[in-house]
């Protein structure tokens, strides 16, 4: 019994980061309608920023340097995000909420490199906090002292922030500007302040829960990730736009990870599921959220339609094909295995493509399913030592479970909370690989996957992955033009009609969230043998990333697109890897610099141009500004 | 105080607004009339600068306030009272008023909740009251107390009367006037020939983005030709 409440106070403690960072993340998308995945990065930020801030004043000042030094973190932590909004959100709050995502997702990257520069790659832990030490007994059980501040700090928190929100004037104007920004703008307040002012705040929020956690957790380079999964799940399950509802659910999440993690470390992660299975269920905006602000995608304008190739182009891609399988001729093993690999990601994007394009569904965790098929091969090779074509023939089929687990949640969602799902189970199945080392090797990852001696040769592994690739591609298209890939179509465009013509939209939906898995994992098994090993980071976020980015590169309407974006895109990227050590930060500078720069996407910038050029006088299509 | 001339609107590629263009006189009444879907709600967002024009010009006290985003509009003295009323629906009818306060840019004594509650009497009840929660009439009065409050010059209203009962079209009418004689200079749109002629010095018919009358409101009235053509009466 005691035991127990020990246990719920260590849950209660733990729920203190994860309301800071889930509510700042709240506020900044009530008013901005931007979910910034920057934001865990903010967390981390945080973090380094209390350590090295402690570090510096605690000589000079003692005790009361470590108290300074927290409210400092997560006051640089908001002066960082206000730049942030000034330089980069800002520019972005009329476009396509895609790039909005993908911008910030940009960010994650470039703030990771920065602080490995800054703080190199070392765990950090901070110092234990002066005058809270030491643990109190509280019901037979030892109980840190510092819990006991986390816990009061919350609920604080909470009562601070109501108050600034209803019994300020700037409270109100930000309320008002959840509710109706326009019109408040209308009514002569300067959003633009009013915005980077609620970038601040929740940014600094993030800091704080960030520079509050170093006596617990030793600063990392994998915080950002790790709370951005947990926070999305929190505000998915308390509802977006709220503040009452993080703190609600951050606390549920908490608790469950108190007392899951005494059963089955890995049992903390289902029983998270299992909650948000219900909350979605029952209300799929969330405990405390609106209805409105869990609604639709903002879509862009109306793609032209997608119509199958005429045989003019079929002639071309036969001779694309031909031409691809002729390069061993030409092409020595060095060449080869890139060109496998970038088949082998043009199949990963074009099922992703699949999904964006046709299925109007935005997924920031495609990863997820390239992995569980690259983890299937190499485990089914490692532990079973199945054969080359078994182990294959296993891969697609374990993305397509994976995508039918987490799809059967995520069709229930749109737009942005979609978005955020896909991210958080993607960051869950990275976390089982990195975390369960007696299966998956951990970090060290599972080695020696080579291809049958039948395939071992480069020319040979090329022209398997060529015809597996090829064949995926051309049934993928198939599927496209079939009353199933109409029906995706429909069901995208409207809900409603589509429903009015029998068609059953979610379970459309989630079949082809299951299919896309089905291929991106049958990538993955093509990935395992085409590497010899696999590494937790074929789960993880930058290469769900780098999915999204060639998908762009190349077009999300263009069926061809893909290939294009994937063979670009990851030459681009192996010349950058053997240029600099911080190339994820130039990637990631790269997608922002994408995003500000053609806020409606490559293909919506040159069409806009087409149409500009066909008739001059049409003007301005843009909003106000303001 | 306010002069448009060859406005032009689109929205995407439909062109909407076709070259309007219309004085409105300080301290006068104007009534912006004509048919659905004539333009009289674009033309209005136009001149709060919410949709941007395609070209033309819009001069307030002979300063080109076009292009302006929409909170220095509203800094240079204009108010707006959109059609569908957006109030903040989660907010107290208190804090919806708090939002519009704004101190006046020239000296004028400003507007007070206790001025605007003398206005409107059915608000003064209402304060602690849900925004959302309240009926339709009550909800545009609250739309036009909140933007009092910012204490504007010159007064755009979206058809005031649209969906209202007769008795609150009524206190309408006479906070309408009673705004006049405060020294507020108003521009309203409306479809309710019967409204605009009790409260309008002067009216501006549009019809398909275009203006096909400008001219005192008794001219109109007396005219049945004119108002057949073009506002189906
Ligand atoms: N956001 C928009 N996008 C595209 N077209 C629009 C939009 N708003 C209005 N329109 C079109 O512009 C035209 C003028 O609309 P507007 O709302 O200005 O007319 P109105 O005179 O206010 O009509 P009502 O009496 O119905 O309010 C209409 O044909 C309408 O369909
Ligand atoms: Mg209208």
């Amino acid at each position: 019994m005691d035991f127990v409440a020990v246990q719920f106070l260590t849950g209660l403690a733990s729920a203190c980061a994860l309301f800071l960072v889930a509510c700042g993340l709240s506020i900044i998308f009530g008013v901005t309608r931007i979910v910034n995945f920057a934001h865990g990065s903010f967390f981390m930020v945080g973090a380094y920023g209390a350590y090295s801030l402690s570090g510096a004043l605690m000589p000079l000042l003692g005790g009361l340097g470590f108290w300074l030094a927290l409210p400092l973190a997560a006051l640089g932590v908001g002066l960082l995000g206000a730049l942030v909004e000034v330089a980069v959100l800002r520019r972005l709050y009329r476009s396509h909420e895609l790039f909005q995502l993908l911008a910030t997702f940009g960010l994650v990257l470039v703030i990771k490199d920065a602080a490995l520069i800054t703080w190199g790659p070392q765990d950090l832990l901070g110092p234990r906090a002066p005058g809270a030490a030491g643990a109190v007994t509280v019901l037979g059980e030892q109980i840190p002292e510092y819990d006991l501040v986390l816990i009061a700090l919350g609920p604080l928190v909470l009562a601070g922030l109501w108050l600034l929100f209803h019994r300020t004037r700037w409270g109100v104007l930000v309320r008002a500007a959840t509710q109706d920004r326009e019109m408040v703008g209308a009514l002569g307040v300067d959003q633009k302040k009013l915005f980077t002012g609620v970038v601040f705040l929740g940014s600094a929020l993030a800091g704080l829960g960030g520079a509050v956690q170093i006596p617990r957790e030793a600063a990392n380079l994998n915080m950002d990730l790790n709370i951005i999964a947990e926070v999305f799940a929190v505000t998915v399950v308390g509802g977006m736009g709220s503040i009452a509802g993080p703190f609600l659910a951050a606390l549920l999440v908490a608790q469950l990870n108190a007392f899951g993690i005494l059963i089955l470390p890995e049992i903390s992660i289902v029983l998270l599921f299992l909650v948000m299975a219900v909350v979605l269920v029952l209300r799929p905006q969330g405990l405390l959220g609106r209805k409105e602000l869990a609604g639709s995608a903002t879509h862009g304008a109306p793609e032209s339609p997608l119509r199958p190739e005429g045989w003019t182009l079929g002639l071309i891609g036969l001779a694309v094909l031909l031409a691809l399988a002729a390069l061993p001729l030409v092409a020595g093993g060095y060449q080869l295995s890139v060109a496998s690999e970038i088949l082998i990601f043009a199949l990963f994007a074009a099922s992703l493509q699949f999904i964006m394009g046709v299925g109007g569904m935005i997924s920031f965790g495609h990863a997820a399913y390239l992995g569980l098929g690259a983890y299937a091969v190499a485990l089914s090779v490692t532990h079973w030592h199945a054969p080359m074509t078994g182990a294959l023939a296993l891969a697609p089929v374990a993305g397509a479970l994976g995508a039918l687990v987490f799809g059967w949640f995520c069709v229930r969602l749109s737009g942005v909370y979609l978005a955020m799902l896909t991210l958080a189970f993607a960051q869950i199945a990275w976390a089982v690989a990195f975390q369960w080392v007696g299966l998956t090797g951990g970090d060290n990852g599972l080695l020696g996957i080579w291809p049958a001696a039948w395939a071992s040769a480069p020319a040979a592994f090329y022209w398997l992955t060529l015809g597996l690739v090829a064949a995926a591609v051309l049934l993928l298209r198939r599927i496209v033009f079939a009353p199933f890939g109409y029906g995706l179509r429909a069901s995208r465009d409207s809900t409603l009609r589509a429903e009015a013509v029998g068609i059953h939209t979610r379970r459309q939906r989630w079949y082809g969230f299951t299919l896309a898995g089905a291929f991106a994992g049958l990538a993955g098994g093509l990935y395992a043998f085409a590497k010899g090993s696999v590494f937790p980071e074929v789960l993880s976020i930058p290469m769900s990333l780098d999915a999204l980015v060639m998908v762009l590169l190349g077009g999300v309407q263009t069926l061809a697109g893909p290939l294009v974006g994937a063979a670009v895109f990851d030459g681009l990227q192996t010349w950058l890897m053997s240029e600099t050590d911080y190339w994820r930060a130039i990637v990631g500078a790269g997608v922002v610099a994408l995003c500000v720069a053609f806020p409606r996407g490559l293909v919506g910038n040159l069409r806009a141009l087409q149409e500009s050029r066909r008739d001059t006088p049409a003007v301005s299509e843009e909003g106000a500004s303001g | 105080m306010l002069s448009v001339r060859a406005l032009e609107v689109l929205y995407g590629r439909a062109q909407v607004l076709f070259g309007v263009g219309f004085d409105v006189p300080g301290g006068q009444v104007t009534a912006l009339m004509g048919r659905n879907g004539a333009g009289k709600s674009t033309t209005l967002k136009a001149l709060m600068g919410l949709v941007p024009p395609a070209s033309g010009e819009i001069r307030l006290d002979g300063r080109r306030v076009d292009g302006w985003p929409p909170y220095r509009i509203a800094r240079a003295g204009l108010g707006y009272v959109a059609e569908d009323r957006r109030i903040f629906p989660d907010m107290t009818v208190a804090e919806n008023l708090e939002v519009g306060r704004r101190a006046p840019a020239d000296g004028r004594a400003p507007w007070t909740v206790a001025e605007v509650e003398r206005l409107f009497p059915n608000l003064a009840d209402l304060r602690d009251r849900r925004a959302g929660q309240t009926s339709g009439g009550e909800q545009q009065m609250l739309a036009v107390a909140r933007t009092l409050m910012g204490n504007p010059r010159l007064l755009l209203l979206d058809e005031p009367s649209e969906g209202l009962a007769p008795v609150i079209v009524q206190q309408m009418a006479a906070a309408v006037r009673a705004l006049k004689a405060g020294g507020v200079t108003v521009l309203l749109s409306e479809q309710n020939l019967r409204f605009a002629g009790s409260v309008a010095d002067r009216a501006v018919v549009l019809e398909k983005g275009a203006v096909r009358f400008d001219g005192a409101m008794a001219a109109l009235a007396d005219d049945p030709a004119l108002r057949h053509t073009y506002l189906a009466l």
